[in-house]
């Protein structure tokens, strides 16, 4: 009897050993390789500021990573800008702290295969009607949330039928390979990625270029859960994100990447969420 | 005397099927969406032949981890879904067991992992239950008609007044117990192949650092990762020993994590809300009672996504299958001891893993670099995949084959000794498969082609359970119908007459 008292102590111990562990997620959406390495020191940069243990959990797609916000497996996640919507409407008082400098203004281009005869131009051309389309992830900001809006908002039609055939590659780099090897004709897709990919040479610019970029709007952001005061004490929140705000170590930066972290509330989002309601990704 | 009528010969009914189902294909390519673009792949496809002469073994992190976590699932998963499976088969002749069996092996493992991840997060409890689940279900419906169709003379024989029990043990399971367990040995071959695809939504497999590599153009990576996994299934014969088993069971039990995550209030924010359809949420049940609240929500989603998804993925399935039994026919004598010498046969087998291990998402995509996007690269995919699956086992059936020492060579013996003595069985194969594809259409919604697996994972990428729940279950129930339409072929064409073999 003795012994299963211990037993029950010790489960217990360990579950609010478990619970207090400070645990974070990151979507993997420019660069998912080394994510553990990447990330492991982010987690050991956090347990230093805050002085608990700060765990990362890699996720594979944002449908996953809103879940675990959701289900507080994880108490802080960067999101892409509707992915944080999304998580923050299914999570009572939780609160966008902190965003990258750049996503304050990010921005998608549109690319074209050579042989569409597309050109560079201030506004989408309307030879784009009756081309093949892909978006990136279904549930990426930069490569179908934005993208879509801004074709929606200049041609008024869905982009099934505008488009002969609406593809979703799943990836930012697989967009560019696709749309470079001309197996679709049009692609959006995530300003950053498509400049490390260029600055590597993975990019054949005799095949494809940028034909269009869209105006700028918020994407990546910090979120964090608005029950974590309750379970780390009065202030933590506000702890949490300053150390976010004064990370200014060149190596923890890269892993994101970003210059430098700033300022975020939810009202930032807003036009993300208004966005996202008007094509229907969100009820 | 009269001249002979013509006979309904078995010949003949094999004949009528065949041709039934190249007219249906054929059919099925008018309503297809299909289309070649001329694309120039050779930049991309540079890039990816330099990866594969490449592999880098070294830059992807964690990599013998993964290695043993897609084993473990793997294992555990068989394991579990053995058992159970085993007891369902018991239970095989209640009609209600078997459409059970049926509607939790319809569903794809991927969508299981993605419910289940819902309620227990990226847990060993997610990867488990993915695949013991649906397992569950294969394993049931085989072991049933195993132990059915095994010879009942021993248990006609027992004395009088023997209990149930040692009449089973000792007079039922004797004779079956070979297949049984070549059974079990194939589906572990199964089960690592799809604890490998579980990686593609974040468990921590060899598919989750496939997928990460091979989308963001790490080819050399991909291809290290790929290698691995080539070395794991063609050296599964090797490594897998009954008397090792318990072992390797214990040590898969001892590595993987069980702490995973798991809330009441999880389960009923997913039970009570989540998978509620959207209009009833809040109005509660007694909203069913009022059509107009509910009617355009189910209207929209069965005209919108249903029916075209059901539509596609038909159409898709049956092309794919024409297209694997045809490639089968081609691939298998690379295999068998009739036509090739050894040398050949080693290059044969090592082509046929190659095809059977790459997971389809993969090769779609190399063949959407090529040919553009529409439904020929799923085609393509599938028919590759399924076919050298078909052929490897058709191929180790031929070699049981005896043919008189005076047997024709090359390729009369191909048509007149060979064909006739494997069509049943080819047929019988082929046919299980289709079911088998269907499922499988499901993940290919890079090629913009609507299946129904195509809005079952943007429901789930929207976070709208309920839709994807409702698609899910009309997902089950086509292939439940397939399942069927599939068997009555079968019983009619008597191709059960070796069915140990039909239904790998």
């Amino acid at each position: 009897m003795k012994k299963l008292a211990f037993l029950a102590l010790g489960c217990l111990l360990s579950l609010s050993a478990h619970a207090a562990t400070f645990t974070f997620t990151a979507i993997p959406d420019q660069d998912e390789t080394l994510l553990r390495e990447r990330f492991g020191k982010i987690a050991n940069y956090l347990s230093q500021e805050l002085g608990i243990d700060v765990a990362y959990v890699p996720v594979k797609s944002y449908a996953a990573a809103i879940t675990a916000f959701r289900n507080n497996q994880v108490q802080l996640a960067w999101f892409g800008g509707l992915s944080g919507v999304q998580a923050r409407m299914r999570v009572p008082n939780s609160e966008a702290i902190a965003q990258g400098y750049e996503d304050q203004f990010f921005k998608s281009y549109f690319i074209a295969h050579h042989s569409t005869g597309l050109v560079p131009g201030d506004t989408l051309s309307s030879e784009l009607q009756g081309k093949t389309f892909t978006f990136g992830s279904k549930g990426s900001t930069s490569g179908r949330l934005m993208p879509e809006f801004y074709l929606r908002q200049q041609f008024d039609q869905a982009p099934e039928t505008l488009f002969e055939r609406v593809g979703f590659s799943g990836d930012h780099s697989r967009t560019i390979a696709l749309v470079q090897s001309g197996a679709y004709q049009v692609g959006a897709v995530n300003y950053a990625v498509w400049e490390r990919e260029l600055a590597a040479g993975n990019i054949d610019t005799s095949s494809v270029s940028v034909i269009w970029e869209t105006p700028t709007y918020p994407d990546y952001q910090w979120s964090i859960r608005g029950d974590v005061d309750a379970t780390w004490g009065e202030g933590f929140k506000a702890r949490v994100k300053q150390a976010l705000l004064s990370m200014d170590d060149p190596e923890l930066l890269a892993s994101f990447p970003r210059q430098s972290f700033v300022e975020a509330s939810n009202d930032d989002f807003a036009p993300v969420a208004k966005v996202a309601r008007s094509i229907g990704l969100i009820d | 005397m009269t001249a002979p009528a013509r006979f309904d010969t078995t010949a003949g009914r094999y004949r009528r099927l065949s041709l039934g189902l190249a007219l249906t294909a054929l059919l099925a390519l008018t309503l297809a969406d299909i289309d070649w673009v001329n694309s120039s792949p050779w930049f991309e496809l540079g890039r990816i032949g330099w990866g594969m002469l490449t592999p880098d073994f070294f830059g992807v992190e964690s990599l013998a981890s993964a290695v043993a976590n897609t084993l473990a699932f793997a294992l555990l998963g068989v394991a579990v879904a053995n058992v159970t499976g085993f007891i369902f088969a018991l239970l095989f002749r209640w009609r209600l067991v078997q459409l059970f069996c049926a509607l939790i092996r319809a569903v794809h493992e991927l969508f299981w992992a993605l419910l289940f991840l819902q309620l227990f997060g990226l847990g060993t409890l997610t990867g488990l239950l993915a695949i013991a689940i649906p397992y569950t279900g294969i394993f049931a419906r085989v072991y049933a008609e195993i132990l059915e169709e095994a010879d009942q003379r021993p248990a006609e024989l027992v004395p009088v007044g023997s209990g149930w029990l040692s009449t089973f043990a000792y007079a039922r399971i004797p004779p079956a117990f070979a297949h049984l367990k070549n059974y079990a040995l194939y589906r572990l071959e199964c089960g690592i192949r799809s604890s490998a695809v579980l990686g593609f939504i974040g468990l921590p497999t060899l598919g989750f650092h496939l997928e990460t590599s091979f989308s963001q153009g790490l080819y050399s990576q991909a291809a290290a990762l790929l290698y691995l996994f080539f070395a794991l299934i063609a050296s599964i014969r090797l490594w897998v020993r009954p008397w090792l088993i318990p072992l390797y069971l214990a040590m898969a039990l001892y590595w993987l994590p069980f702490d995973g995550y798991w809330s009441v209030a999880t389960l009923q924010q997913f039970l009570g809300y989540d998978i509620v359809p959207a209009p009833l949420r809040d109005a509660g049940v007694q909203a069913l009672a009022e059509p107009r609240l509910w009617w355009p929500w189910l209207q929209n989603l069965l005209l919108q996504q249903a029916l075209p998804g059901i539509v596609n993925t038909l159409v898709l399935s049956i092309i794919a299958m024409v297209a694997c039994g045809i490639l089968t026919l081609l691939l298998f004598p690379l295999v068998s001891t009739l036509f090739m010498p050894r040398q050949g046969r080693s290059t044969g087998h090592l082509l046929l893993v190659v095809l059977r291990s790459i997971p389809e998402l993969i090769l779609a995509f190399i063949i959407l670099l090529v040919t553009g996007p529409s439904m020929l690269p799923a085609i393509i995919a599938l028919a590759l995949h399924n076919g050298a699956i078909i052929a490897h086992l058709i191929g180790r059936y031929s070699d049981a084959l005896l043919l008189r020492d005076d047997a024709s060579r090359g390729i009369n013996r191909y048509l007149f000794e060979v064909l006739p003595r494997i069509y049943p069985q080819f047929l019988a194969f082929l046919l299980y498969r289709w079911e088998v594809i269907m499922r499988e259409t499901a993940i290919l919604g890079i090629l913009g082609i609507h299946t129904l697996g195509f809005f079952i994972d943007s429901a789930f990428e929207e976070l709208r359970f309920d839709r994807a729940l409702l698609l899910i279950l009309m997902t089950a129930l086509v292939n439940m119908a397939l399942d069927q339409l599939a068997r009555a072929l079968r019983r009619r064409l008597q191709l059960d007459a070796n069915p140990q073999q039909a239904r790998y």
